[in-house]
């Protein structure tokens, strides 16, 4: 099967097309560079004046995993207001904050998107994470396994074991609970908090291990330098919320030492402590230190103004922040020595000054950041807004005049606290295609995504080029996934399973030993059924594993 | 029935309550036949050593073939306008297979042991609550408030692996550990006797007036003085040092099982339990542990939730799922001739039979059933010991694989959920 788009407009910037007309050849699923001399081509889409990138990348989602389940069912007030009927093709669900999965899967695609990743992957809760995004159509999947506050580890680093047995470790939990990164949530912080600790900084020691954030941090990002694997660690800091925090994430950012890190939602880490109400705006300090620091990447975690639900592995901060839910409710978890989990719900308002100032400091660290490469549009969905809202600041993002005026109908005070109409920058496609497409491959370590090259996977998304960039983003014309057309007008035509990208990182099995005893003593289950074998996450013909290459890609800056 | 290659099997998990235990060690002889022979409870030994009786599909009592029991089963569900799916004794598995089904058909679904969960979703939906894993307990906890229940007729092996385990990751005597029964008569307490011979706390009182001796405990926890020197036989400082006892540990677990709580609005009770927990999070560290679970319930919840948006009751009559914790009550909907077909399913337990109606009924279950008086009866396999399976744990965040231990020729499940639906 050949098919060929037709004199589309293409934005590819791993190979520097910037809005070149061109042809693009798709044959069996896979992009190739063009037809061979004896072949015909089987279907042509015509393309001209439309705008053609590859498939887009959510980097940092929260769609699959204990905690979403526990957001979706503590809901049911939210999902009464959307929801999604069953067709011929598509399965009945529910949208808004914490959508059911198949309609998870249907509003990605309909949006242009091909591939999401759970960024809190518990491992303990890995199989649930994979149940719900094997029930995910249409996109590529993956997840980030969540560490750094699980008592193995704790133990391994009070201990002082070596830097080669913490990457066993790392690459194990990988394996096990079938990662494509790794991720620390409030480093040691959740772990402290079932220790009574209410508060953990950088340099502040868990009371029971007597190890700190910045220890954390150092071994984990290292090992996952060591082992090579792709994605840098995904880090979502200590004092998530917390006036002041920007302090600690610039402090962050050192505390690897030049080992790659990511800065996850690094918006609700960005805040000041000037004004009378000793809450600020440090987007121009934390943008600034991302210029500078090379070995850094963020994602934004936009918040947009509507309700929605926080969930996130943080308990501590979430359970410092349960009283400020709408509606007030909210789960607090303690899991299994392993992590744990808060879900608030929360309603977003302009006319809070808090929250009309966090709107514009995600912003501003957006337009201030100045390598896209290194910057990725999200808004933590569904923690700082649903990601059906991505069109929405798409265009906040491409369109000053757009974003000015919605800036002025904010809460007055805020408004006086930021610098953002004062910054002319406007995103362009070939920006957008660098964060949403290209740059997120590169970061999650997809390397036959994110690009239209010859050999890639053919996901590629095509829009009438709209002045109105929300109208463009939210309504493809054609969305095609593996080669195949899964969206037309905007709508699912047709139902696929997508992959599930993981890494396989090389590691001495000797390590099961030690970790098969730890499980015997203290589990509740065994080492064997902690881990998700890759059948049970084909089954039912859903999609299958992909292993991704596993060779690094960054480098050690300083 | 077939011959088996005697065998055993280490490290089984049983499905047979929430608590999954994954360490049970079974034998299976040569006829198929299991045997519980480490780390049983009553529970698994009824559910693995339960001898198979040999049954086929049937339409109106008379034996047919699977293909026409489940084009029957499939026409009846074709022309039926409010078809009910209820029992829904599953898996992950086969429940995945019964959301499509009823998507498709537009059904409603109960599970049969919702009328008891709902007493915690319904807390979960209105203040949401903190909670903690069956190995933070292992571990962490110091004392265990026990409410209403003796939590091992539900649980059998809770207090062995949970709180009298030997080792805990924190350095704790575990025999030291202080357990605290409150609520409920003539309950057995004797498994909260520690391995020192240390007798549990023990504040009886009648289940009906558990309400008003959890309010009193939380008020109390909450610092407010009581007039009353007594509530319900418990005398007023009993509480009070029980609420000290609370505040001075440093990682109390407040338990119930939300099926002894058969109270009228037993969720504003688990209410008063979870609300207590948080306050006294304020200053230490406390979590609430729903126990019990049976059946497949949290399995089915969990499928639904992330199918739907809902845990089960729900109905998908209007080509979108509906959620409705009253209305959507099988019992009621029977009751009141809302529904015009019913299908019940039960694979793990034949005891679990469907209600007595006059309305077409299809039965998918457990072999043992021999549901001759169903309109269409087809025995499956069971999860857990004739096929794969995965499961949740009480504790919601936990799932586990189910083996399979022996062959069996009947289908599983999924197997007849996916040919009725092929077949409509």
């Amino acid at each position: 099967m050949l098919i060929k788009l037709s004199g589309g407009k293409v934005y590819d910037p791993v190979h520097q097309v910037d809005g070149k007309v061109m042809d693009i050849y798709i044959r069996d699923g896979r992009i190739v560079s063009r037809p061979r001399d004896d072949e015909t081509i089987d279907q042509t889409y015509n393309l001209n004046g439309k705008v053609v990138m590859a498939g887009a990348i959510d980097m940092h989602t929260h769609i699959g995993g204990g905690k979403v389940n526990i957001a979706r069912m503590m809901l049911p007030e939210d999902h009464r207001a959307d929801p999604s009927q069953h067709s011929a093709l598509c399965r009945s669900g529910c949208g808004h904050a914490a959508p059911s999965t198949f309609t998870t899967g249907y509003r990605y695609a309909e949006m242009g998107y091909t591939a999401a990743f759970e960024p809190a992957l518990s491992p303990v809760n890995a199989r649930q994470s994979h149940l719900e995004m094997g029930d995910t159509p249409i996109i590529d999947k993956g997840g980030y396994a969540m560490i750094g506050s699980d008592d193995y580890f704790l133990r391994m680093l009070a201990a002082k074991k070596d830097q080669n047995a913490i990457n066993d470790y790392v690459a194990w939990i990988m394996h096990a609970s079938q990662a494509i990164g790794i991720k620390v949530v409030n480093p040691g912080g959740i772990n402290a908090f079932k220790f009574n600790q209410r508060a953990l900084d950088l340099d502040e020691q868990n009371s029971h291990y007597q190890v700190t954030p910045r220890e954390v941090l150092k071994a984990l990002s290292r090992a996952v330098h060591e082992l090579r694997v792709p994605h840098p660690l995904h880090v979502h800091g200590n004092n998530l919320g917390v006036p002041g925090n920007m302090e600690t994430t610039l402090k962050t950012m050192g505390a690897s030492e030049g080992y790659p890190l990511h800065l996850t939602h690094i918006q609700f880490h960005s805040y000041g402590t000037e004004g009378d109400r000793k809450f600020s705006s440090g987007a121009a300090q934390i943008a600034e230190a991302i210029n500078k620091n090379k070995h850094i990447s963020a994602d934004v975690g936009q918040i947009l103004f509507n309700q929605t639900v926080t969930a996130s592995g943080d308990n501590m901060r979430q359970f410092a922040n349960s009283t400020l839910g709408s509606p007030r409710k909210s789960v607090i978890m303690d899991i299994e020595c392993d992590s744990g989990c808060g879900v608030v719900p929360f309603k977003y308002k302009d006319q809070n000054f808090v929250n009309a100032l966090q709107w514009a400091i995600g912003l501003e660290i957006f337009l201030l950041t100045d390598d896209p490469w290194r910057i990725f549009l999200t808004t933590d969905h569904p923690n700082g807004a649903p990601f059906t809202s991505y069109p929405h600041l798409i265009k906040l993002l491409m369109d000053k005049t757009f974003r000015n005026d919605m800036f002025t109908t904010l809460n007055l005070d805020a408004q006086a606290m930021s610098t953002l109409t004062s910054i002319d920058r406007e995103y362009s496609l070939y920006d957008i295609a660098i964060m949403t497409r290209a740059g997120a491959a590169k970061l999650v370590g997809l390397h036959d995504r994110g690009h239209l090259g010859d050999g890639a996977g053919a996901d590629i998304t095509v829009y009438t080029d709209n002045p109105d960039r929300e109208k463009m983003f939210e309504k493809p014309d054609y969305v095609f996934k593996d080669g195949q057309l899964v969206v037309k007008d905007g709508q699912v035509v047709k139902v696929t399973w997508g992959h599930t990208h993981t890494v396989k990182p090389e590691f001495d099995r000797g390590i099961e030993k030690d970790i098969k005893k730890y499980f015997d003593t203290y589990h509740t289950m065994s080492m064997e059924n902690f881990k998700v074998s890759s059948d049970e996450i084909a089954e039912g013909g859903r999609g299958g594993i992909v292993v991704q290459a596993c060779e690094g890609r960054r480098e050690k800056s300083l | 029935m077939a011959n088996f290659s005697a065998s055993t099997f280490e490290a089984v998990t049983c499905p047979a309550c929430g608590l999954l235990c994954d360490d049970v060690r079974i034998s299976c002889d040569s006829t198929g036949l299991l045997t519980v022979s480490e780390k049983g409870c009553a529970k698994s030994v009824i559910f693995f050593e339960r001898a198979v009786q040999t049954s086929s599909p049937s339409i109106a009592g008379k034996s047919v073939s699977l293909t026409e029991a489940v084009n029957k089963a499939a026409e009846i569900l074709r022309t039926s306008n409010q078809p009910l799916f209820a029992g829904l004794g599953t898996e992950v598995q086969g429940m995945r297979g019964v959301l499509s089904l009823a998507d498709k058909v537009g059904a409603t679904l109960d599970h049969m042991n919702a009328y008891s969960s709902f007493r915690n979703t319904l807390v979960l939906q209105n203040s949401g609550w903190q909670v903690t894993t069956l190995t933070e307990v292992r571990n962490r906890v110091d004392l265990l408030l026990v409410i209403g229940t003796d939590i091992v007729s539900h649980n059998p092996r809770f207090f062995e692996r949970n709180v009298w385990n030997k080792e805990s990751m924190f350095d704790q005597d575990t025999s030291s550990r202080e357990v605290v029964y409150l609520g409920g008569q003539n309950i057995d307490t004797s498994a909260g006797i520690s391995p020192k011979g240390v007798k549990p706390t023990v504040l009886p009182c009648d289940t009906e007036r558990l309400p008003e001796v959890v309010a009193a405990l939380r008020a109390i926890i909450a610092s407010k003085t009581l007039v009353a020197k007594e509530i319900a036989g418990i005398k007023t400082s009993d509480l009070e040092s029980l609420s000290d006892r609370l505040k001075a540990a440093k990682y109390s677990v407040v338990t119930w099982v939300s099926s002894d709580l058969n109270l009228p609005h037993a969720e504003l009770t688990i209410q008063n339990i979870t609300e207590l927990v948080i306050k006294l999070n304020a200053k230490t560290r406390s979590s609430g542990l729903p126990l019990g679970g049976s059946e497949g319930d949290y399995s089915v919840n969990q499928t639904s939730t992330w199918t739907s948006g809902y845990p089960v009751r729900s109905r998908f009559a209007r080509k979108h799922p509906e959620y409705d914790p009253h209305h959507f009550s099988a019992e009621q909907l029977l009751a009141n001739d809302e529904a015009d077909a019913l299908l019940w399913v039960s694979e793990f337990n034949p005891d679990k039979t469907p209600p007595n109606v006059n309305i077409p009924k299809i039965v998918i279950g457990h072999t043992n059933m021999h549901a001759i008086d169903a309109d269409v009866f087809i025995p499956v396999s069971t999860a857990g010991i004739d096929h794969t399976g995965t499961m949740f744990r009480i504790d919601s965040s936990v799932s586990l694989p189910l083996g399979k231990l022996r062959e069996s020729s009947l289908p599983s499940l999924i197997e007849v959920i996916t040919a009725i639906e092929a077949a409509l």
